[in-house]
Formats: structure tokens, sequence, C-alpha cells
């Protein structure tokens, strides 16, 4: 186990550098000079030639890219050129935003997911399989922002339950900090529900037609038991990687629900910079999603050989 | 005693300590944006400038009206020569931290504009050499030639004054601070939302209601509405045109509008780089044929649901400085046609590259329908907003759907952008025409406003005829607010002024 682990994390580097040069290489092909979209409407010829040298945009690719990462080994992820402030500053008050709305959307999508998926294979090809699959259909296929919109004219303007958009951090008010993601983190986690009981259904139904589970039937097991105990351990095993996946998907996919619902989280932050051509930002906020991404299979991969010990040979 | 008297007491104690706290009232405005640098110095965006006017008063100010009224500086005049600008400042004003504000703070001010490293001022006052202080409240602004738009230039970011102390303490300024307006900084979380509470000892604090102001920065202009009718917010700026009706159905809002001084048009390269090369950007026939096939008024119309203003000048009508000799030219197909035909360019090829915003591309429709009718083929080429910048300065570009946010002087919407010598990086179209030339700078330098009319009516004679720009609309800002606001003035700058505000 400990092996696997080291050899896992020894991957890390060389897959973090090659994150790195691509992050910073398909930057460069966006179109759009920084220190003309960062000199403001002026556009003053001495504010876009000091916005180019401060920032190195006036050094060859190489350079500026070996310049990057010799901050970067150093801790040093460069600053935000818009608002002057030190990229890990900004990962630092975002990352435990977005990460508080995405562990909420996926308990409400573990929540509404799992419990659907074994519904609908224990009682398959029944109204109730039917309908679940139908409801994941929909799930997957409404668009976030219009949803989001949807919900925010339905609780907040018409029945004035809900604020509208916003985040307040927990340390203010737990209460109106629950209040302000709770729109939020449904919609996130209704698309991922949607995918998690899809699998979970189709996971189910294999174990189930498996002979062990005959077999446990057989033992005169409850059905209650041979479901939970038995085969929805096996068919989790896919599940959970899917979890880990889609985790790492609601840290940097959470894009347009920020967007619609102006939290100040990640994904808001990466459209902003790249709009402003912020990229100190982009490259900060993306290398640290990458990294969290990575670090979440690895977790899903300890997790699977937890669950199946039948992996850890 | 008894014990209920104890318990009516101790609630009477509760109610009078916790009183003036529960009264604390907070004015909640909805941004289109985040600011950028909170430094008036290094600023750039409009958006900055509405938190700048809660925060940084000015030397002076405009009124609705655009005229020049007392801020920081109580009186002023133009020497002789219109080589220097004396000005009496307010006494008994402070800066946030304290520090008085005086001559030597206005110095310093002006000094800082002109020398700090990406400064966006220097440009705007580079008429400035020197500041002479006359007395502890008399400052005088020398200049090497006479340029009258110094004192819009004063009206806006480059007159805010912030504290000497504090902009030399060595820490990022714009991260703290610190000026002489009604209310000081107190919390910026980046992206969502800027938090100011009321100087105490601001020299004008009868007119300040509000104990606090949040700035929170909403860009999508549904959610930012929404967020106002669902009591979340006050006051928003920029609400959608297509959004007034709603806000004029419902009890619990009003709306506020004004016509800006930003234009829409459409740039045309003449002669930077072989993109030029086309009958459009060759020939002024083809260009006001153009122009003769689009009905603006329709136009303001379909995608504006006529709340905008039509216009054909880099001033709005009703400006001082809008020349009223020169109407609008109403839609006329046939005679466009026929200047097509005598360019021989019966059916021109035109890309037009418009930035992704939906209204913007709308009327790009509009105009591309309209055009259609007199035989032009108009490409939409939709461009994010940054993109579509850089293309136009690299002369990539044929005709480009932008407008200009505007300035209080005429000369910040016109000289940059039709001036021989003016930056590339903003006379895109690479125009230069003489005549055009000698006009803006007799302009900059004439004292008064009607001989200043005069050479803007010269410039207007050429630039119209050449066409380097076809102005089409000017937009009006539209707020929206809860009823229950009082006091709100909308200014052609379209900065929310704080003066003035409270609840009922």
């Amino acid at each position: 186990m400990i092996a696997f682990l080291l050899r896992r994390l020894a991957l890390l580097v060389p897959t973090l550098f090659f994150v790195s040069v691509l992050i910073f290489g398909l930057q460069q092909l966006l179109p759009g000079d920084p220190a003309t979209a960062l000199a403001g409407e002026e556009r003053d010829p001495t504010v876009i030639a000091f916005l180019r040298q401060k920032y190195h945009l006036d050094q060859p690719l190489p350079v500026r890219y070996g310049l990057w990462i010799k901050g970067v080994l150093q801790g040093d992820f460069g600053e935000s050129i818009r608002i002057r402030r030190p990229v890990l500053d900004l990962v630092e008050e975002k990352l435990p935003v977005t990460g508080e709305l995405a562990l909420l959307a996926f308990v409400i999508a573990v929540a509404i997911g799992v419990p659907a998926g074994i519904l609908a294979a224990v009682k398959n090809n029944t109204a109730v399989d039917y309908g679940a699959t139908m409801a994941a259909l929909w799930g997957l296929s409404i668009p976030n922002f219009w949803l989001g919109i949807l919900l925010i004219l339905l609780f907040s303007v018409q029945l004035g339950w809900l604020p509208a958009s916003g985040f307040v951090p927990p340390a203010e008010s737990l209460k109106q900090n629950l209040l302000t993601l709770i729109m939020p983190a449904f919609v996130l986690g209704n698309a991922i529900a949607a995918i998690m009981m899809r699998h979970t259904r189709s996971a189910m139904l294999q174990v189930l037609g498996a002979d062990y589970v005959r077999t446990a039937r057989a033992k005169g097991l409850t059905e209650r038991r041979v479901v939970l105990r038995h085969a929805l351990r096996n068919a989790l095993v896919p599940v959970v990687t899917l979890g880990a996946l889609e985790f790492g998907a609601l840290l940097s996919g959470a894009v347009l629900t920020e967007q619609v619902f102006t939290i100040p989280g990640f994904g808001k932050l990466i459209v902003d910079a790249v709009f402003n051509r912020d990229y100190a930002v982009v490259q900060g906020v993306v290398l640290c999603t990458a990294l969290a991404y990575i670090l979440l299979n690895l977790l899903a991969d300890v997790a699977y050989v937890l669950i199946n010990p039948r992996l850890r040979a | 005693m008894t014990r209920r008297k104890v318990i009516a007491g101790l609630c009477l104690l509760f109610a009078l300590v916790a009183g003036p706290a529960l009264a604390e009232t907070t004015l909640r405005i909805g941004l289109a944006e985040d600011p950028d640098l909170l430094d008036p110095t290094l600023a750039r965006t409009y958006v900055g400038r509405i938190v700048f006017a809660s925060m940084c008063d000015k030397l002076v100010d405009i009124s609705p009206e655009l005229d020049f009224v007392p801020q920081l500086a109580t009186e002023w005049h133009w020497t002789d020569d219109n080589k220097g600008l004396v000005m009496k400042l307010r006494q008994g004003v402070k800066f946030q931290d304290g520090e008085p504000f005086d001559a030597a703070a206005v110095k310093f001010n002006i000094e800082r504009h002109l020398s700090l490293p990406g400064s966006n001022r220097k440009a705007e006052i580079s008429a400035v050499t020197g500041v002479e202080i006359i007395d502890d409240q008399t400052v005088k602004l020398v200049l090497s030639t006479p340029f009258a738009p110094l004192l819009a230039a004063l009206s806006d970011r480059a007159g805010m004054m912030v504290a000497p102390n504090a902009a030399q303490a060595g820490a990022e300024f714009s991260a703290h601070p610190v000026c002489a307006g009604p209310y000081k900084f107190v919390q910026r979380v980046a992206q969502d939302r800027i938090i100011l509470e009321r100087f105490a000892d601001y020299w004008n604090k009868d007119a300040i209601h509000f104990d606090r102001i949040e700035f929170l920065p909403i860009p999508d202009s549904t959610v930012r509405l929404a967020n106002l009718q669902s009591g979340g917010l006050d006051l928003i700026e920029r609400l959608a045109a297509t959004d007034v009706a709603a806000v004029e159905g419902d009890k619990k809002l009003k709306q506020a509008q004004i016509t800006s001084l930003a234009y829409q048009g459409i740039t045309i390269n003449l002669a930077n780089g072989p993109k030029a090369q086309n009958p459009l950007g060759q020939d002024p026939r083809v260009r006001q044929a153009l122009e003769l096939s689009i009905d603006r008024g329709a136009l303001n119309k379909v995608v504006f649901n006529g709340l905008f203003e039509p216009g054909n000048q880099w001033e709005p009508p009703g400006n001082p400085y809008h020349i009223k000799d020169i109407p609008i030219a109403g839609r006329d197909v046939a005679k466009a046609k026929q200047l097509l035909a005598d360019a021989k360019a019966p059916h021109p090829t035109v890309t037009i590259m418009v930035p992704t915003n939906p209204e913007t591309l709308q009327a790009a429709q509009v105009i591309q329908a309209m055009a259609g009718e007199a035989g032009f083929d108009i490409k939409i080429e939709a461009t994010e907003f940054a993109s579509s910048l850089d293309l136009a300065v690299k002369g990539d570009y044929q005709a480009y759907l932008v407008g200009w946010s505007g300035r209080t002087d005429p000369d910040g919407n016109i000289y940059n952008f039709a001036a021989c010598k003016a930056p590339p990086a903003l006379n895109v179209t690479h125009y230069c025409n003489q005549q055009v030339d000698q006009e803006l700078n007799a302009a900059r330098t004439a004292a008064s406003q009607s001989d200043r009319v005069a050479h803007y009516a010269k410039v207007a004679e050429h630039l119209l005829n050449d066409r380097p720009i076809i102005y089409l609309w000017h937009p009006k800002w539209l707020y929206a607010m809860t009823a229950k606001l009082n006091g709100f003035t909308p200014y052609p700058d379209g900065l929310i002024r704080p003066q003035g505000l409270n609840m009922q």
C-alpha cells in the first residue's frame, strides 16, 4: 500500500510539469495582449510599456515560463495584474468558498443519486425505475445557468425565501452562509446526482445478477441485507471513482454556477482572469485545480482498495 | 423592586444600548463589474469610479448640467495667459486618517499622478509642469501650454486627492486607500464586495445619511435585478434596457436614467494596414452610403426599446458641445444605392467586428439587415472584447462596432480618436487630417466655451464627412432602486454620488 502511494506521488511531479507547460502554452494562444487589456480604455502607450516591463511580457516565452516556474517552486505564484494581489492569497481566499460549494453539491448529489440508483436497480423496469431514469435525464440535460436563473426567480424574487446571489462566510453567519449556498449547490449537485444515479443503477444491476448475490439470497438473507450489505459494497467501486472525479470537476467546473450566483470562488476567479488576461491568476488557479484533481484521483484509488480488499493484492 | 420591573429596566437599558447599533443603515449597491485597483492614480475602469465617488472627493465636481462646481477647491481662476490655474482650497478638510488636506497635499497628489510608474492620469494632465504652493490653502497649477480640458480632468480621478502619508507608507496603497471623501475604506473581498463606512470628520457630513455602503459586483444584469427585487440590494447600476418596463411595473422599485457622455459607433479602418484596402476604407462615398442605409431611430427602438439617444456626433444632443447645425441625416436607401453605384461598388462586402455583448450583437444584426437593403453584404465577426481591441490596434479589421465611455470635456471624446498624433492604440483608424488637427489643437487652448464650440464645429464639418467613425447612438445610464431610496440624482458621467441619498 505504501509503495503504491509512493509510486503515485512520484508520478505527480511529471504530471504537474506537463500541466504547467500546457497551461502556460495554451494561454499564449489566447488572442489579445494583456498589457493592452489591462491598460484601460485610455490605452496610454507609457502605461502599456510599463505593464509589459513589470510583468515580463516583453520577454521571450521560455524566459517567462522559466521565471514563473522558478517563482512557483519558491512558493510565489506571482500577482494579479488587475488588482495587484498575490495569486496565492486569492487562491487561499477562494478555495474554501468553492470547496464548501462543491462539498454541499456533492452531498446533495450523493443523497439523491445513490439511493435513486439503488431503487431504480432494485425496482428494475417498473414505474419507479422509469421515473428515476427520466429525472436523471432531466438533470443531465438541463443547463446549469438556466436552472440557476429559474431558481433565483422562484425562490428569491417570487417567494423571497432565499438570497438571490452572493456569499456570506460561515464564520460571519452559518445560517446566511447555507441560505446563500443552497440554490447553487442544488444546481451543481443536480447534474451530478443524475450521473451518479445512472452509474449506481447500472453497477447495481450488474451486481444483483451475480452468483454471490444469488447465493446470499439462497442463504435466506433479507432482501434489504442482500442489497445493502452484499450488492452495494461491490457496486460502489465504480461509483466512488466517479465520485472523486466528479468532485474534482466540481472544484474546477463550478464556473457557470458561480457566475450566475455571483459566488466569489475559483470558477469566477478564473473566468474573470481569462477575460482580463490576468495570466498569473489563470496559471496559478489552473495549477492548483490540477493538483487537487490529481490528489482526488489518488484518494479514489485508495478508497477503491479500502472498499474492495481483493484489489490489495 | 419587583422582578418584573428589573426585567423591564434591563430591556430598556438594552434598547438604549442596542438602539444605535440596530439603527445602523447600509446602502447596498449592485455594480456591473468588479473594480480594478482602488488607487485614483492607477485605476482605469469606469466601475471603479463609482466606488471612488463615495470614497475620494475631487478638487472640483460637475453638476448634472455639466457645469463645474466646488468640491475640495472652493474657487479657481485661470491666469491671464491661460497657463496657470489658481485654486483656493476648502478649509478644515481632513483625510480619512486624520491628516489635514492642504496645498502641500495637492502638490503631492498632482506630482504623484505625473510620476508614479503606470499612472493612468499622467496623459490626462500632461500639460501640467508643476504645482506652486501660494499659501496653505492656495495652489497654482503651472501649464506648459493653455489646456482647457484640465478642469474636466480635475473633476475626475486626476482631481481625487489621496492622503500623502498613507500613499507613501510603502504598503500597497490600493489595498487600503485613504482619501478625503465621505466614506472610508473598510474591506474588499475580490469579486465579492467592497465595504465602506461613514467618515465622521467628512467636511460635508450633513449630506451623508448612510452609515455604510457595500458595493457588490454582480455582472449578470438579470441576477442584479433579481437581487434588487428580492431586497438583497437597494440600488443597481446599468439596468438592462429591456428590464426598464419590469421595474416600472413593480411598485416596490423605481428607476432613474440620464443620457451618458458615451457614444457607440462604427469605427472604420481607413489607413491601418492592408485591411484598410477595400471600398469602405478607401472611398468616402461608400462610408456615406453605409451611414445613409442606417435608420438610427429604428435601431434604437428595436434593440434598446427606444431608450437610448440616437446620435451622429461624439457628443450627445443637449450637450453644450453638440453641434446643432449638423442634425442626424435620415435614412435614404435610394441615395445610398446611388453613392455605391458612383463608387463602382454596388455590393461591397464589409466585415464588422463586434464585441460579444448581446445588445451590441443585436444592433449589428439590425445594421446588417438595414445596410443589406442598400446593397451592402455585411458579415458580423463576433469577437471577445480584449481580442477585438488587440485586432483593432493591429489594424486587423475593416469596421468595428465599438464605443467610448465618454469624458466630461469634449476633448476626451474626440482628440485621441481623430488627431494625427493621437496614440495609435486609440486612433485605430489611423485617420489624419491636418485641418482637423489644427482645429482640435485650437479647441484645446481656447479659453471660452463659445470659442471652443466654434472650433469643434469646424472639426465636425470635416470629420463627419470623412467618417472615420459613423456615430450611431449615445447610451443612457439606467438605474433601478428600491422605492424607499430618496435623493438619487443621475449624472451624465454615470457616477453614484452618495451625498443626499437617504432611506425613507
